[in-house]
């Protein structure tokens, strides 16, 4: 596997608009089967790589290679072999399910009748079967972000790109979308996907990067991460005070990172209960201690700061 | 760009009932009313044609522009905004000009039904003096294309649909009224004339009504179709930049 070329490759790959560099100079490698993650806050350059992977956006700079070919010269040609399921809906309101598959599959030149067999085969597999026949208008969220990505499978595609699939989504509709991303994957189909959700990267990726700032500032699988950039624990200290950071001093040589919060601290430690016994030992009396694992959101906010983007 | 006017006209077969009556009602509702109301009180027609039967090609390509100029403001608009469907499609191997060809030759194909439609109208009122009418039908599409690019231009640069507004307040209507539909350019001031001459509209008009009524028109044929196709080739290469600059970007 190691050896096997990759799908997506791009090297010092930039984006400007303007004054404004969007994405700037980043590397990735994706090799076919896996999903691969581009995690980042707003802003963070993107949605913009997946517009340049999905050939509606010509690069400013560096190189980038897709199914081994150049996407400013053979943009139709590797279109034709991916699936772009978009951050926003664009399914056509007043057609059927089922015509907006159908239709969409002529744009690939799939003949009538295959894209008729194909349309029923997808809907069965998005568990739209039974909306078949209905407008798209009244769906819900989650059904139109399931018609969307079969939509995005009507080509049968090398690579199926997903921007935040489960963004406005309620838990139930989520947990199926990731339920059938997860099955594709298994298929072998090679997912693309952005994300700013941890739990959904988590759950999903083989392997992602975290973007910040146009710029891929970590890279590696989710336990990978967390294991480079955090610790194995965290302990959540809530103490009854006016300010968190009275204790914060207190807490010097516990752990090896502390983060003050308005509302509590935060320990990064290796083992959770002999820190809370620690603070404990100092005399210290937080109002509330949670001791759990680290996740990658801690990895995420770490990297990326807790500064809001707007 | 098959598959994308195919789509287009998928589009349209869930709207054509709705539509296809109006497309009917609307042209008889004129004839009657323009036609034989106001016919009446033209003593001896335009230029020794009944009135009706002179009338009758000017709304044919007026209401050609109407569909093609309808078609392509809100609709494109939605298009890039709204449903997004350019979107969608140029993420498939569709290439540009497959999308903006696609979706213009289904306008240029409404405004072509609205044609044929008005045609079958004015049929049992002897309206149609020469079978040179049927000819009606290319110079409808020509005029179609010569409003239809140019507006998709204009749609696809502007931001709000207040523009939009605009364009039908102080184009569409001042040509519908002014530019030979309803009466001879030459009726007007000599100044504002040329306003009537430059329109696209009265090009269409001119040719359509030397179809219907088997005569001469006012001014050479070739000019009246070079004109139109000039409007047509501006607009669809403004369109194409404008359609490059929004869906590659």
């Amino acid at each position: 596997m190691a050896n096997t070329q990759p799908l997506i490759q791009a090297r010092g790959l930039v984006k400007r608009f303007g004054d404004f560099t969007a994405v700037d100079g980043i590397d990735v490698d994706v090799r076919p089967g896996e999903a691969f993650g581009f995690l980042g806050p707003n802003g963070a350059g993107k949605s913009s790589t997946m517009r340049m992977i999905g050939c509606v956006s010509p690069p400013t700079g560096g190189t980038l290679r897709i199914l081994g070919k150049d996407p400013t010269r053979d943009g139709p040609a590797i279109r034709a072999r991916l699936g772009v399921c978009p951050q926003l809906d664009n399914l056509d309101p007043e057609l059927t399910v089922q015509e907006n598959l159908t239709t969409y599959a002529r744009y690939f030149g799939i003949p009538r009748r295959v894209a008729r067999e194909r349309a029923a085969e997808l809907l069965d597999f998005v568990q739209l079967a039974e909306r078949a026949g209905s407008k798209v208008e009244p769906l819900s969220g989650g059904m139109k972000r399931r018609l969307t990505i079969a939509r995005a499978l009507v080509n049968e595609p090398d690579i199926v790109l997903l921007d935040e699939p489960t963004t406005g989504l309620d838990p139930q509709a989520r947990h199926l979308v990731w339920e059938r991303l997860f099955r594709l994957k298994q298929q072998g189909v090679t997912l693309v996907l952005t994300t700013h959700y941890m739990d959904e990267a988590e759950q999903l990726c083989d392997r992602l990067v975290v973007m910040d700032g146009g710029r891929i500032v970590a890279e590696g699988s989710p336990r990978e991460l967390i294991e480079r950039h955090s610790t194995r624990e965290v302990v959540e200290l809530r103490f009854v005070a006016e300010s968190q950071e009275d204790f914060a001093g207190k807490l010097g040589g516990l752990g090896e990172r502390l983060e003050v919060l308005p509302d509590r601290i935060l320990l990064y430690v290796g083992a959770g209960d002999t820190a809370v016994a620690d603070v404990h030992a100092r005399g210290l009396a937080p109002a509330s201690v949670l001791v759990r694992r680290s996740s990658l959101e801690d990895v995420f906010l770490h990297l990326t700061g807790r500064t809001l983007v707007d | 760009m098959t598959a994308v006017f195919e789509f287009w006209l998928v589009t349209y077969k869930r709207v054509w009932r709705g539509s296809a009556l109006s497309t009917f009602v609307l042209p008889l509702l004129t004839v009657l009313g323009f036609g034989l109301g106001v016919g009446d009180y033209v003593d001896g027609g335009v230029g020794g044609v009944p009135y009706l039967d002179w009338i009758v090609p000017g709304l044919i390509a007026s209401t050609v522009m109407q569909v093609a100029m309808f078609e392509s403001t809100w609709p494109v608009l939605s298009n890039f905004n709204w449903v997004r469907t350019y979107e969608g499609q140029a993420a498939t191997p569709v290439r540009l000009d497959d999308i903006l060809g696609g979706n213009l030759a289904y306008v240029v194909f409404r405004a072509l039904t609205g044609a044929v439609a008005f045609l079958l109208v004015a049929l049992p009122f002897g309206a149609l003096h020469s079978w040179w009418a049927l000819t009606v039908l290319p110079v409808s599409l020509l005029l179609a294309f010569a409003f239809a690019a140019p507006v998709f231009a204009y749609s696809s640069s502007v931001t709000s649909d207040s523009y939009l507004a605009l364009l039908f307040r102080f184009a569409v209507i001042p040509m519908s009224l002014f530019a030979g539909v309803f009466f001879p350019v030459e009726s007007l001031p000599v100044g504002l004339r040329w306003l009537a001459y430059a329109s696209p509209l009265w090009h269409g008009v001119d040719l359509s009504r030397a179809a219907t009524l088997g005569a001469p028109p006012e001014w050479s044929i070739p000019g009246h179709l070079l004109y139109l196709a000039l409007w047509a080739a501006g607009g669809y290469a403004i369109a194409r930049v404008r359609f490059k600059k929004r869906l590659v970007i």
